[in-house]
């Protein structure tokens, strides 16, 4: 199997990941070098095999629903890119 | 001083051989000295020093615990507070983390002094340290290869005794290769055994941190502050943490070892098999008895790998957004720019292919053909070590297929980088614990012993280690010039 570089702009854009122009090729070349490596999955039955999720099979735990968590909300806003009044800014998303 | 065990460091500060302020220094001296090992990414001389002033109080006032005042070093994928932690990412290059993981909190509890953050593959992806932001680390052994990834900063610092010991963490080897690369001991524990809190995220069902240490019997103490449950973490699982320490000198009669003949077929290099052979000849004269066991669906490990973490990457990765914390470009157009930018800017070439791999078996369509049917054979692979287990009580086999392979070699081949994983992964997706210890020298280089047991078995690998490394002394050899 294998990606063209259409392909690889549209999974780029899914993940909102830039990539140079220049790049495109290797990616979909290496995409599908890994895509080669995967075909020997499909020639086993795994029919009725349940998939796994957790080594342990263990469900996600559950706790009551108390607060456990102090406010950081100064802490992590000291580490942003750009905050004001206590807000995230990002640029203006309606005009 | 360097080369003393856990043991004899803690026996030192109480006889008063030495103070920890002066273990302390002596560490950030060499880290200096070697600073051309590129091992850290950040050393923390003065809170390190701090630590060792408060480890000194402790020590005299009689409250010490082993680890007090013992000089080691934090993998950067680590959140230590108020202390840059990069994850070896440009994305992540202005990023103080505002909380410990556990493992940093339970390390500091103890009375630890934390010398720095250390250098590893970007976001933990990568076999040989090469695609960290902050440049390819040196194996002390020689130094124009690599020392294995992720955690290379890590296996280095050991082998050049640039810490007494230091945290790894491991998704699909990453403890185990570099610790089998640089000639030191690396253990991988159960999934669900030590914290995951604050390690920042690669693939979140794979991922288990673990200590990297120059014998067993450190292992031993570090996994010992290490292990527990947390209900910060998820998946963390709540079982008893055992002493692991206890059992280090029982005796190993009747022990059964599997040899999976899928581990020693092609693809492994001869003299690596060779120096594997005569190490499992010496668990022989412990009074193991050795056994060939076949694992048929170990072929499956990598292909399976490369389905389920890079779609549990693409999904963890998202958080870096440019938004909230790390990296954000300059003068963003509007906010899709901002976000497509950032990502675009802030990660490197291998961890933007890993997104893109598995955004693409995440997607409409794809989800079954590729994510679930990874995982059902994620299921297969697991079974087949569970009956493995029920046979024997350890499987034994090779780390790497070779010996360190050097800078430059394989980073532009990026499949032929993965198939170096090939007998690691598998361990990773059963989630069975494993070490890697050394077993002697191939062409010059270090080799790795893999010895992988059942769920919750540390307390036995550590065990079947520390017997080994009572009768040779590979663990105690230091590279020339360290």
């Amino acid at each position: 199997m294998s990606l063209t570089a259409d392909d690889v702009k549209k999974i780029a854009h899914l993940a909102r990941l830039g990539i140079e122009q220049h790049d495109v090729a290797a990616y979909a070349a290496d995409l599908s070098g890994m895509l080669d490596l995967m075909v020997q999955m499909n020639d086993v039955d795994t029919d009725g095999i349940e998939p796994m999720a957790h080594p342990m099979d263990q469900v996600q735990r559950l706790r009551s629903d108390v607060v456990t968590e102090q406010d950081k909300r100064e802490k992590f806003q000291a580490i942003a890119p750009q905050v004001e009044a206590g807000l995230y800014l990002v640029p203006k998303v309606i005009e | 001083m360097y080369n003393k065990t856990i043991a004899e460091l803690a026996q030192g500060l109480r006889s008063g051989e030495f103070s920890s302020v002066e273990l302390t220094a002596a560490f950030l001296d060499r880290i200096k000295q070697h600073s051309g090992l590129n091992a850290y990414i950040s050393v923390t001389e003065d809170l390190a020093l701090q630590q060792a002033k408060a480890a000194d109080a402790r020590l005299a006032n009689g409250d010490a615990e082993l680890l007090t005042g013992i000089p080691i070093a934090q993998k950067d994928i680590f959140c230590t507070e108020g202390v840059k932690t990069t994850c070896g990412s440009l994305m992540l290059d202005n990023f103080i983390a505002p909380y410990n993981a556990t493992v940093v909190e339970k390390f500091n509890h103890a009375g630890a002094v934390m010398l720095g953050k250390l250098n590893m593959d970007e976001f933990a992806m990568g076999s040989s340290n090469e695609t960290s932001y902050y440049g390819a680390v040196k194996n002390p052994w020689n130094i124009n290869t690599v020392p294995g990834g992720s955690s290379g900063g890590t296996a280095a610092a050991v082998a050049a005794r640039l810490a007494v010991c230091a945290t790894g963490t491991d998704t699909g080897g990453s403890i185990r290769q570099p610790a089998a690369l640089c000639g030191i001991t690396g253990l991988k524990p159960t999934y669900g055994r030590v914290s995951r809190y604050g390690m920042i995220a690669y693939a979140s069902s794979l991922d288990q941190g673990g200590p990297m240490t120059r014998s067993a019997e450190d292992a031993a103490i570090m996994l010992q502050t290490m292990a527990g449950f947390d209900d910060k973490d998820s998946t963390s699982v709540d079982t008893q943490v055992p002493d692991y320490s206890a059992g280090l000198n029982n005796r190993l009669d009747g022990l059964k070892i599997g040899l999976p003949k899928e581990f020693f077929g092609e693809g492994l290099n001869s003299e690596v098999a060779a120096t594997l052979e005569t190490a499992i000849d010496e668990y022989r004269k412990l009074g193991a008895m050795v056994t060939e066991i076949s694992m048929p669906t170990l072929k499956l490990a990598i292909p399976a790998y490369y389905v389920i973490a890079p779609a549990e990457c693409s999904a963890n990765l998202s958080r870096f957004d440019g938004v909230r914390f790390g990296y954000r470009c300059e003068n963003p157009a509007d906010l899709s720019d901002l976000y497509t930018r950032s990502r675009g800017e802030g990660f490197g070439k291998e961890v933007k292919r890993r997104i893109l791999m598995g955004t693409y078996a995440l997607s409409a369509g794809y989800y079954d053909a590729y994510y679930i049917k990874a995982q059902k054979i994620r299921r297969l692979i697991s079974e087949d070590f569970k009956k493995a287990l029920s046979e024997v009580d350890v499987i034994m086999g090779p780390v790497t297929p070779s010996t360190a392979f050097g800078i430059g070699e394989k980073i532009g081949n990026p499949i032929e980088m993965y198939l170096s994983d090939i007998y690691t992964i598998a361990i990773n997706l059963a989630g069975v614990p494993a070490m890697s210890i050394p077993a002697g020298f191939a062409q010059g280089l270090p080799v790795g012993l893999q010895i992988i047991g059942n769920y919750f078995a540390e307390d036995r690998l550590l065990n079947i280690a520390h017997q080994y490394q009572q009768v040779t002394d590979w663990h105690q050899q230091a590279p020339t010039g360290f």
